[in-house]
């Protein structure tokens, strides 16, 4: 394949994934607002916070009113990780290699596309509840994935754009499970409130988790649902099975099946994933959730740069799209 | 709809005569629009908009966010062809394509056309798309000009005529075969009753024109495309996606040891043909414009060493030139010894002394034009020009005489269209795809592009311009 396409269809699904996790969590965070105790103040700047993006919001803004954070999130062309931005570069991707995409995959991005544009052309962050608009938001993207998920055959081209799916949604997902630090109680003495379960129960939900994580683990419990969403081995957005999925990618990519490493980009995979593999629930505890996941996102972080330069950038002359969250 | 208001003026036009009646080829369809109410037109009007934009068939480029994107509007009213019609056509563009490629083979080796004094030689020597490197060459089955599109118009009397041989980078066949898919939705039925011949099947005959460029067995196939920003780039990457080959930039491409490869997430991988659509000049910055970030350094040489096929092979620009036009009909003749199937627009050339006194003496009555001026630059339109202006040419001619054509103005034939006034007549032009590969094919479709201003001549898309689907038809 293609190095210049290859390159294409992976940002194609970090694209998409980030547009997507964007929809989840603003989506969240409007359940989130209904359920507080009148006189409790929305909070909406831990959104931004867990983003990465909050000092280019404070270049610009002063408070952190839900009109004001919904459109830097959703449709603030000023900001380069917004969904307007986000779902306008998975179409320019998914443009630039429409001939290895089907038929399918390319005019349901560019409904995606259409729908977002028309969103932001109805002012909907001034409507009193957009959530209808996520909503449909976040189910275009999923039936693009299942379209994709059924049409595309099992060749490099899709275990790029794989890859780049499982790598933006372990990085997204630290991130949601970072909203938690950053929302603050009104006091210390609320840990193990019903408040305090009720951000935990946002969390579950924003990722689809609630009911699975029920299942599990039964009562909600801070160490249960961190130990869910970072270390869970089945449930398909925690961070460990997303790792799992792109070192997998990783390896049907260079057709290595005898173990080990081939390249670079294998080799740092391996150590992450092993690692949150022998990783217990106290030990993220001690060493401090957002500390923790901090990390976790220096080491995605690192290992997308090494995809780019082991399959990416074969000549010099290249132009690269490269875009990083920063940390939050 | 109604159409007994329909009135095609002094012009042919291609569904009715000038006495109301319509014209059998068009007759199934003729009774579904009588039926049909105007709601229902426009209903099949937008559901077609609406898909065109949703496949993403638009044109036009854009940088940012605020970028345009605009669909080039298709009529739904289609414009349709007898078969017997169409058989003379197909002859006469064989031929015309035969003959041309006879043409390119001699002019770059031999040149006998030019030493028996048939086509003036400084006319092709001193064009700036004869290209020099090109001279010696013969390229793989001796076959120049793969893929060509035609340009003709129909005059009053119903006469086709060549307008232009388009035999670069010729575009617009992606519309024609998308066209297609959305007109089949919206006439299910009459497509069974009608029997439209296919053109889905372009892509296939192209690729195997393509393949035949290689003697390998199994030759690695892509499209050279400009990139995002070309305005022709929906069909740069629709033909390549129903090829299923790979679209490639100049940046994926490296030569080395005069052969070519692609930069591959597994390393470089050789590629055997090319369908360029970037033209001559840009193709490779070591032999033609060293400025062109398009193209691929040393590629010329890789084809010249035969390590790589190129269609349509460099050079063939100069049989499409303005001036050598004129001289199709005589290159038909000398070449074939058989008088031209299609004519040309009548031209005169000021450089023979029979014609420049009949241009002299008829400027009024013609568009005069400069032969290596292009867009409209240099032109004379005798019957809106002012006596002043007349007398200017006459002088121009006089002086340079080489450097001077001139062609009746010219009528454009009518098909009905959907307007908002309801079903109103639109000139139109008409241009089939030609592939030349084992033998010559003349794809039984076209890209029929609509002026759809009323009483406009000018159908190009930039200035709104439509199209419309090509109904070729099996009996």
């Amino acid at each position: 394949m293609l190095s210049r396409v290859a390159n294409h269809i992976y940002w194609l699904g970090r694209y998409l994934e980030r547009a997507e996790n964007y929809a989840r969590f603003i989506d969240v965070n409007f359940n989130l607002m209904q359920d507080l105790p009148i006189g409790l103040k929305e909070q909406w700047q831990p959104l931004i916070a867990a983003t990465g993006d909050l000092k280019l919001y404070m270049e610009t803004h002063e408070t952190f009113s839900r009109e004001q954070v919904l459109y830097f999130l959703a449709f603030d062309a000023k900001n380069p990780n917004s969904m307007v931005n986000t779902i306008y570069h998975s179409r320019e991707n998914a443009r630039i290699i429409r001939e290895s995409l089907s038929k399918e995959t390319w005019e349901e991005v560019n409904e995606l596309y259409y729908m977002i544009k028309h969103g932001a052309e109805k002012k909907l962050w001034k409507r009193e509840d957009p959530r209808d608009f996520f909503e449909k938001i976040k189910n275009q993207i999923l039936l693009i994935y299942g379209i994709a998920d059924n049409t595309v055959a099992r060749a490099e081209g899709w275990f790029f754009r794989q890859l780049g799916q499982f790598l933006e949604r372990a990085d997204q997902t630290s991130r949601i499970l970072d909203v938690k630090y950053h929302i603050l109680l009104p006091s210390p003495s609320e840990v193990g409130t019903p408040l305090d379960f009720l951000h935990w129960m946002a969390l579950l939900k924003s990722v689809t988790g609630f009911n699975s994580y029920r299942r599990i683990y039964g009562n909600i419990d801070p160490s249960g649902v961190v130990e869910f969403l970072v270390l869970n081995k089945y449930f398909p957005r925690s961070i460990y099975y997303c790792l799992k999925e792109s070192e997998r990618c990783l390896l049907s990519i260079s057709g290595n099946s005898s173990g080990g490493f081939q390249n670079s980009a294998e080799k740092a995979m391996g150590e992450l994933r092993s690692k949150l593999e022998y990783c217990e629930v106290t030990d993220i505890i001690n060493t401090g959730l957002h500390e923790y996941l901090d990390n976790l996102q220096i080491k995605i972080n690192n290992i997308s740069n090494l995809v780019d330069e082991n399959f990416f950038r074969t000549k010099d002359n290249f132009t690269h799209q490269k875009q990083e969250q920063k940390q939050g | 709809m109604n159409t007994e208001g329909y009135n095609a003026g002094e012009h042919y036009d291609e569904m009715f005569t000038p006495d109301g009646e319509v014209r059998s080829h068009y007759d199934g369809f003729s009774n579904f629009l009588k039926k049909a109410s105007s709601k229902k037109m426009n209903h099949l009007q937008s559901s077609a908009n609406k898909t065109q934009l949703a496949m993403g068939m638009t044109f036009n480029v854009y940088h940012d966010n605020q970028g345009m994107e605009k669909i080039l509007h298709l009529d739904i009213i289609p414009r349709i062809i007898s078969n017997q019609e169409w058989k003379k056509l197909e002859a006469g563009l064989k031929q015309r394509i035969y003959a041309l490629n006879l043409f390119l083979q001699d002019i770059y080796n031999e040149q006998k056309i030019l030493k028996d004094g048939v086509v003036p030689s400084e006319l092709i020597l001193k064009s700036k798309d004869y290209l020099e490197p090109c001279i010696g060459l013969t390229p793989p089955k001796g076959i120049w000009c793969h893929i060509t599109g035609t340009d003709l118009v129909r005059d009053k009397n119903g006469e086709f005529y060549i307008l232009e041989d388009n035999l670069r980078c010729p575009s617009g066949v992606s519309y024609m075969l998308e066209s297609r898919e959305i007109i089949k939705r919206v006439y299910p039925e009459l497509f069974n009753q009608k029997g439209v011949m296919p053109v889905s099947d372009y892509p296939m005959k192209l690729l195997k024109m393509l393949q035949n460029l290689s003697g390998k067995a199994k030759p690695v196939v892509g499209v050279l495309t400009p990139g995002i920003y070309n305005s022709a780039y929906f069909e740069h990457s629709y033909l390549a996606l129903q090829m299923g080959v790979e679209l490639v930039n100049g940046v994926d491409l490296i030569v080395e040891d005069k052969k070519v490869y692609m930069q591959t997430t597994k390393g470089l991988q050789q590629i055997d043909v090319i369908y360029r659509r970037i033209d001559d000049s840009f193709l490779d910055p070591l032999t033609f414009n060293p400025k062109s970030m398009l193209g691929v350094p040393g590629i010329f040489d890789a084809y010249k060493a035969g390590n790589i096929g190129l269609a349509n092979a460099p050079g063939t620009g100069v049989a499409d030139d303005k001036a050598v036009y004129a001289y199709v009909p005589r290159i038909i003749k000398y070449y074939l010894d058989e008088e031209p199937i299609l004519n040309n627009v009548p031209t005169y050339l000021c450089r023979e002394e029979k014609d420049r006194k009949f241009v002299l003496e008829n400027i009024e009555n013609l568009v005069v034009k400069e032969t290596n001026a292009a867009g409209g630059y240099g032109m004379l339109i005798g019957p809106k020009a002012t006596k002043e202006e007349h007398e200017t040419f006459r002088g121009l001619i006089k002086d340079n005489p080489t450097n001077y054509i001139a062609q009746p103005t010219l009528s454009l034939s009518t098909v009905p269209t959907l307007t908002d006034e309801g079903v109103s007549g639109r000139h139109v032009d008409l241009r089939p795809y030609i592939l030349y590969g084992e033998e010559i094919e003349v794809i039984p479709g076209a890209l029929t592009r609509v002026a759809l201003k009323k009483g406009s001549l000018v159908v190009n898309s930039s200035q709104g311009g439509g199209s419309k689907d090509t109904w070729v038809l099996y009996n």
